[in-house]
């Protein structure tokens, strides 16, 4: 479960924020979940669960926003959004992104001229907007 | 906020020693120290990892013999273990198929690998680094902060040449340089010696030159028996015994 492993680096860094903002309690974190890596929610709810119980994390709410891939390609400046990599890549190669989503340049090509050459400017993966302290 | 960066500390509490293998120059021999340290290591029932971070040019799994291999998914990732090496590298998730990806996405490839690998216990983790002052380079400075740097260079000008400049960058970030490996000498000279002590890096040993070395590439067995490996030994009860 790699979502286990995401999941702990969030609480780990809530907590680590709320020790150094003198905080006793951390009241909420807002999580941002680029889908280009496929998260399994379902697996990482459970393990943000485990893992925040007897924390002072325990009883944060955790609220998710959710970003569709955007990229910008380097050769020709073409923008694009993916709302679903299922419609355009294979169960192996959604895998291989999700563990290591860079690999999107293997398996994704600019529409507009093929170049495997670009940016992903929003939704790769898992990263914290925002934590709430309680002091 | 990239949550990924507070864990790798964790991931990596469990591991004694960490040498990264550099080099100015590509085609030095850095992957086959790194993997014949492993191997060593491993022999002498030391609990090692390989990480090769080397994402353009992968090259330990060939040097192993290594083909696609199970990944063991337990709140994160278990490397595979080879002869006693856990071993982790981009071709377990690409495979053989090219990866070109730039600067940031180096080091956020670098990044989720540091975050979601479960080393466990380990006595050494080997790193494999590509050539120069690449963003990995750059990047396990900024992410690992115990780690110590092995370089290795032939007696080539055109390999000093550029290891100098490695050298005094590293020195410039205060990294701790374990020492100089001479590889691949082919005529008796002690211009490689000279030129550690002329930048204050230890000399830790030469190895020779190995014509049947080639032919063993993908059978840890042969490669176990060769000359190179022998040379490399050597070099490495040296390195042991020095305090890091």
């Amino acid at each position: 479960m790699h979502e286990w492993a995401l999941a702990e680096a969030v609480i780990k860094t809530a907590l680590e924020v709320m020790k150094k903002e003198g905080g006793k309690k951390v009241v909420e974190i807002n999580i941002v979940i680029g889908k280009l890596q496929t998260i399994d929610m379902d697996a990482f709810n459970f393990a943000l669960g485990e893992l925040i119980e007897g924390t002072p994390a325990e009883s944060a709410k955790i609220n998710f926003e959710y970003e569709n891939p955007v990229f910008k390609c380097i050769n020709c400046g073409y923008e694009w959004s993916i709302e679903s990599l299922d419609k355009l890549l294979g169960e192996d190669e959604i895998e291989a992104i999700h563990f290591v989503p860079e690999l999107s340049h293997i398996f994704i090509k600019c529409p507009n001229c093929n170049s495997p050459d670009f940016d992903v400017i929003k939704g790769r993966g898992v990263y914290i907007k925002s934590i709430k302290i309680q002091e | 906020m990239d949550p990924r960066i507070t864990i790798i500390k964790d991931r990596l509490s469990s591991v004694k020693r960490i040498i990264a293998v550099a080099s100015g120059k590509g085609g030095v021999g850095k992957s086959m120290v790194s993997t014949g340290l492993a191997l060593l290591l491993s022999k002498k029932n030391h609990k090692c990892g390989l990480l090769d971070l080397d994402f353009h040019g992968p090259s330990c799994h060939i040097i192993l013999g290594v083909d696609k291999l199970e990944l063991i998914e337990e709140k994160g990732i278990i490397p595979p273990t080879i002869n006693g090496i856990k071993f982790m590298s981009i071709v377990h998730f690409a495979e053989e198929k090219p990866v070109a990806i730039r600067g940031k996405e180096v080091s956020n490839a670098l990044i989720e690998l540091l975050a979601i690998t479960r080393w466990g216990n380990l006595d050494y983790l080997i790193i494999d680094l590509p050539p120069g002052m690449s963003d990995e380079a750059l990047d396990i400075m900024r992410l690992i902060k115990n780690q110590e740097f092995l370089i290795v260079t032939t007696p080539s000008k055109l390999s000093m040449g550029v290891v100098e400049k490695l050298i005094k960058f590293l020195k410039s970030m205060n990294a701790n340089i374990t020492g100089i490996i001479e590889n691949m000498v082919m005529t008796e000279s002690n211009i490689v010696e000279e030129f550690a002590r002329k930048n204050k890096v230890r000399y830790l040993g030469k190895i020779l030159y190995d014509s049947e070395l080639e032919s063993c590439i993908g059978s840890i067995e042969c490669l176990l028996k060769t000359k190179f490996i022998q040379n490399l030994l050597e070099i490495l009860e040296y390195m042991k015994s020095l305090s890091c």
